[in-house]
């Protein structure tokens, strides 16, 4: 158990993507089966313990601590598994010598412990254990590591310790369960891939590139299918033998939050295709979506207030066929005939092809994407098989104009790892009047160069300071791009930007001149 | 008939500059500047500059010229551990409070009353300074910086193994470590000597004046450079010492892929060292920690207790609850930094 406290610990303190994956890779390497395994179900999610509550720690706790002291504790620490980590006390005088748990002990204890020895066998690991070790078991129990692991990183550590690529681990992944003893014995080539039969795993998508603007001079017309870029989110249908699956584009199975979407689902068939709210056919703005994601479940007034559809693009598998090795044209004709004998679902609809004889002509209906409430154009070559990944070449999506405005720099605040000691997150603002008020955040857009003057400029004007942020004089105009404006009311200003980034900064500009949240509302979808 | 003892009270209390002895007519760390001072040690915060007459340890004192030069006092009185100076009425003596170095205990005597002020102090070993002594009283006035029971600090050696454990990970990495100038700094230089670590330490400007000092006073910290004008590559895999404000400066940017620690009590709660911003949190406190406060309480055999600064209303409570008459008297001026 010290091992993968350890492991933890420094997965939560170190900033850097790759910093974490070479933990979790070294973790891999080092540790024994199933030892390792537990640890890749609770990076991912995948552990739970039915009969293990939150509540069952905080009243051990106050068994064994004066409740006034471990108040003050938790207002100061503010956490209740660290809180209690640190304040647990050391057992009492005659203990009965309890051998340090391991992390497969722990686990396979608690999964067939009922909720009344779950509180029996808590107090004795958390003597056993130091603060570290107490702290990891508490994030066990309590089911939230918090620690920014995704799956998709822990899968990642996995496909570089291993070598073996991730799409393929990821196909596998939905038909294997912890400790995995099967995913590591083929990692470590012990053993073939496991066999996942006809288990709705999901499928790696493929992935477009954006379009650069000269990209089209050296594409021909002629190769290329283009769709509408619509404004959801990505999304895996999978039905095999009785079992439906809704997957996000990592691979997440978000059905439970989508009952409505799993009761559409039709049988034998893998579809991709665009996750979106929609009222009689008309799809609603993204932020009505948002509403329905990042839940465990969806309640009948979610249901009724927020209906989700998926418009298909593309067909992977049906029956006990795979298409993915077809021409897309061909894919695009299985998924009509499919879809024509299939007959009409109520929750589900094809995007449509839409015909063009050249370049201009397209970018044309892209100009006009936006007066639609549609994202862009996604261009697809006609005989690109469905490639795991992002290739470059087969597909492109291609981005409606973004929207600008100019906004007047107010806070900085220091980024994290490699940009530690510089202003490198800007909240910029809009006039109302003589006031501004704060309309968005960007961190993104601007060159190294331009980093390093920006944070000087915000050191030497600064007004005010509030822990790791600072105030700055208004006066610096930041051209801000981004892809849409929605209403917001979690935000002052009443509205909040999609993707705003830092598109120029206008050092010329005096920021009298920046524009006003009006002008900005006249831009929201 | 012997006289009764006068109750603390008539004769010690908190004013806004700070702890004032009536009888002997001089403040304690005053948080402004006063006729008279009796010092505990020489952090900014309890040692200010421009008092008139100033009472502290020679260490201390030679600390507060380091600092403040003609600005630390109009006439500085030594008093050596463990002798007694009468001011006024009272009887002034200075104990090891074992915090940094020439850090000490007030210890005064007043009729049959006896009052110990702790200043800041810890229970631990610290190979730069004499450790605390326990001295009996009637009142004890302590701090109570960690004054929580999540606050219980590992051995150091632990945490320097940490540091020494990273260097073998990481040895393209710097390691900034930040300390506070006066007694981390130096503490952490003699517990890395003390695990066997003779490569020369680098140390930020602002940590070399004390260092140097310690060293003039006795302390053998071993071989230290500056750390600035040192080509980026020579920083690879060497330990640097800066301030704990330093990694977010753009000074930090000399170094090679520092990877953030910092020595510092609270380092003890995760989340804190993960909102600061540091990789490597090294538990190692110059401050004492719940347990040696609640010891402490019982080692002086005190019947009232008054808490200065830091987390007053836990160990009030706890000490209430043990029976000592117990109250906090809320100073201002004292900072959190450690």
């Amino acid at each position: 158990m010290n091992r993968f406290a350890a492991l933890l610990e420094a997965l939560l303190l170190t900033p850097s993507r790759n910093g974490k994956l070479r933990l979790m890779q070294e973790y891999f390497r080092s540790q024994p089966d199933p030892e390792r395994g537990w640890a890749l179900a609770a990076l991912t999610g995948e552990l739970s313990f039915a009969e293990a509550k939150p509540n069952q720690v905080r009243t051990l706790a106050a068994e064994r601590i004066d409740p006034e002291l471990l108040g003050w504790s938790y207002d100061f620490v503010g956490d209740l598994a660290e809180t209690v980590s640190l304040i647990w006390p050391a057992a009492p005088a005659t203990p009965a010598v309890v051998p340090l748990p391991s992390l497969t002990e722990i686990v396979e204890t608690l999964r067939c412990a009922s909720r009344t020895e779950v509180a029996r066998l808590l107090a004795p690991w958390l003597d056993a254990l130091d603060a570290s070790g107490r702290w990891a078991l508490i994030k066990l129990v309590t089911g939230s590591l918090r620690i920014g692991v995704s799956a998709r990183l822990a899968k990642l550590a996995l496909a570089e310790w291993s070598g073996v690529a991730l799409d393929r681990i990821e196909e596998v992944w939905h038909g294997l369960s912890p400790p995995y003893q099967p995913l590591f014995d083929w990692l470590e080539s012990r053993q073939p891939a496991p066999d996942i039969g006809d288990l709705p795993t999901f499928s790696p998508l493929m992935l477009a590139q954006p379009l650069e603007d000269d990209d089209l001079t050296s594409l021909d017309p002629r190769d290329y299918l283009a769709e509408w870029k619509w404004d959801g989110i990505r999304v895996q249908l999978v039905a095999r033998d009785g079992e439906k699956r809704l997957y996000s584009r990592s691979g997440d199975d978000i059905g439970p939050a989508f009952p409505d979407i799993l009761a559409a689902m039709p049988e034998r068939v893998t579809l991709d295709g665009e996750l979106l709210v929609a009222r009689g056919g008309e799809v609603a703005p993204f932020n009505d979506l948002q509403q329905r994601l990042n839940r465990k479940t969806a309640d009948a007034r979610m249901l009724r207030d927020y209906p989700a559809a998926v418009r298909l693009y593309d067909i992977l598998r049906e029956g006990s066929e795979d298409l993915r090795g077809l021409p897309f044209a061909e894919r695009r004709r299985r998924l009509e005939a499919w879809h024509q004998a299939d007959g009409p679902r109520p929750a589900l609809d094809l995007s449509p092809l839409i015909s063009f004889a050249s370049w201009e002509e397209l970018r044309q209906l892209r100009d006009a994407a936006r007066e639609r409430g549609i994202e862009g154009l996604m261009l697809k070559r006609a005989d690109s098989p469905y490639v795991a990944g992002r290739p470059k070449g087969p597909w492109f999506k291609w981005k409606r104009h973004a929207l600008t405005i100019d906004a007047v720099l107010m806070y900085a605040q220091r980024g994290h790892g490699k940009r530690s000691s510089f202003y490198s997150d800007y909240t910029f603002g809009a006039w109302a009047g003589d006031t501004l008020i704060p309309v968005g955040k960007a961190y993104s857009g601007f060159t190294d160069e331009e980093l390093r003057l920006l944070d000087r400029w915000v050191r030497n004007n600064t007004v005010q300071r509030y822990g790791p942020v600072r105030e700055v004089t208004p006066a610096i105009v930041l051209e801000i791009a981004f892809d849409s404006v929605h209403r917001s009311t979690r935000h002052r200003s009443g509205v909040a930007m999609r993707f705003p980034r830092i598109h120029r900064i206008r050092w010329d500009k005096p920021c009298h001149e920046a524009d006003t949240l009006e002008a900005l509302e006249k831009l929201l979808t | 008939m012997p006289l009764a003892a006068p109750r603390p009270e008539t004769w010690i209390r908190a004013t806004p500059a700070g702890l004032y002895c009536e009888p002997g007519d001089f403040h304690i760390d005053p948080s402004r500047p006063v006729p008279r001072a009796v010092i505990t040690h020489g952090h900014g915060d309890h040692a200010r500059p421009g008092n008139g007459e100033v009472l502290a340890t020679p260490e201390t004192i030679a600390i507060m010229q380091a600092r403040y030069g003609d600005g630390a006092g109009a006439n500085l009185q030594p008093l050596s551990y463990n002798e007694t100076l009468t001011v006024g009425e009272v009887g002034v003596r200075l104990m090891p409070a074992g915090h940094v170095l020439g850090s000490a205990q007030v210890v005064l005597d007043y009729g049959a009353s006896r009052v110990v002020v702790s200043g800041d102090y810890k229970r631990r070993p610290d190979p730069t300074c004499l450790p605390f002594e326990p001295v009996n009283c009637d009142l004890f006035i302590t701090e109570a910086t960690f004054g929580l029971p999540v606050f219980r600090h590992p051995p150091d050696d632990r945490e320097i193994d940490k540091l020494l454990h990273s260097l073998s990970l990481f040895p393209d990495r710097c390691h900034l470590v930040g300390v506070y100038a006066l007694g981390k700094c130096q503490r952490l230089l003699a517990l890395l000597r003390r695990a066997g670590y003779e490569a020369p330490v680098y140390l930020h400007g602002g940590l070399l004046g004390l260092t140097a000092l310690y060293e003039r006073l006795g302390v053998a910290l071993g071989p230290v450079l500056p750390a600035t004008g040192v080509p980026r590559e020579a920083l690879k895999g060497r330990i640097v010492l800066a301030p704990p404000s330093a990694a977010a400066e753009p000074w930090s940017r000399r170094l090679p892929d520092p990877l953030v620690a910092q020595a510092s009590g609270w380092m003890r709660v995760r989340q804190r060292a993960k909102a600061s911003g540091v990789e490597l949190p090294l538990v190692i406190s110059d401050h004492a920690d719940w347990d040696e406060l609640t010891q402490t309480l019982d080692d002086v055999g005190a019947n009232e207790v008054w808490v200065t600064h830091g987390r007053e209303e836990a160990l009030v409570y706890y000490a209430t609850k043990k029976g000592y008459r117990a109250r906090a008297l809320a100073l201002t001026g004292f900072e959190e930094d450690e």
